[in-house]
């Protein structure tokens, strides 16, 4: 069961890697620091709101975050058996670790279909 | 029975060395490994913020308000700034590492790593510039 899937959650862990490689710095620059510190205008409500309804715009902030929750998922586990020696606590962590990234996932999705 | 029941000459045992909790702290390159591999904290961290700053932006002008006063706050703004260095890590190791996972050839020469690491630099710098035009436009 557990060499099955694996696999799978190495996939996730990739594609998350990708995304949030490509993506975040730059997110995080724009709306975490540049406008908040006012060297941008934040743009008006309204755009942001049509811009964020576009159906591309909802699939890409959907894989985006949701990927990155399962890209933390899978590195944070491993972090916690080496780093921390947690091995013998295997099936807990994994259960938190993936349960969370499930929960963060189906909180994006609620959050983007009613946007 | 003998009289040390407690002793054998050839006591099974298992080997296992112990190791301290912080054993990655004893080297500078193992120190690495353990930063890169918490990038993901912040990765996920941000993506938890950015989630929800959706959620204000779909709960209305007012509360999208809210929101950004929030991110002006002096601890969002120190926060954010922690963040971005960890992110930046994660993206500069991924794209190094992206040689690693990913064996491209062409005929039956293997491309180079640098080449596919820095097709990844490329295209991180392109992503990043439209987006940000995006973003500013919209």
């Amino acid at each position: 069961m557990k060499t099955t899937i694996e696999p799978f959650w190495w996939s996730l862990f990739g594609a998350g890697g990708t995304l949030a490689a490509l993506f975040i710095p730059i997110t995080l620059i724009i709306n975490g620091l540049a406008i908040p510190l006012g060297w941008l205008d934040a743009p008006a409500y309204e755009n942001v709101l049509q811009l964020a309804r576009h159906p591309l715009a909802r699939t890409y902030l959907f894989l985006l975050i949701s990927l990155s929750f399962y890209h933390w998922a899978h590195r944070f586990r491993f972090t916690l058996y080496d780093g921390l020696q947690l091995k013998h606590l295997n099936l807990l962590i994994a259960v938190i670790c993936y349960g969370g990234a499930t929960v963060g996932t189906i909180a994006a999705g609620y959050t983007l279909i009613n946007l | 029975m003998s009289a040390n029941p407690q002793h054998t000459p050839y006591h099974p045992r298992w080997y296992r060395a112990s190791m301290p909790i912080f054993w990655w702290m004893r080297r500078w390159i193992h120190a690495r490994f353990i930063l890169r591999e918490l990038t993901s904290i912040f990765v996920a961290g941000y993506a938890l913020v950015y989630l929800l700053q959706l959620r204000a932006l779909g709960l209305g002008p007012e509360a999208y308000a809210r929101f950004l006063d929030l991110l002006r706050s002096p601890l969002s703004i120190s926060l954010h700034g922690v963040s971005l260095v960890f992110v930046i890590y994660h993206s500069i190791t991924w794209f190094n590492l992206a040689p690693r996972a990913l064996a491209l050839r062409i005929g039956d020469r293997r491309v180079p790593d640098k080449v596919i690491a820095g097709l990844n630099f490329v295209a991180w710098i392109s992503i990043s510039a439209a987006l940000a035009w995006v973003t500013l436009k919209g």
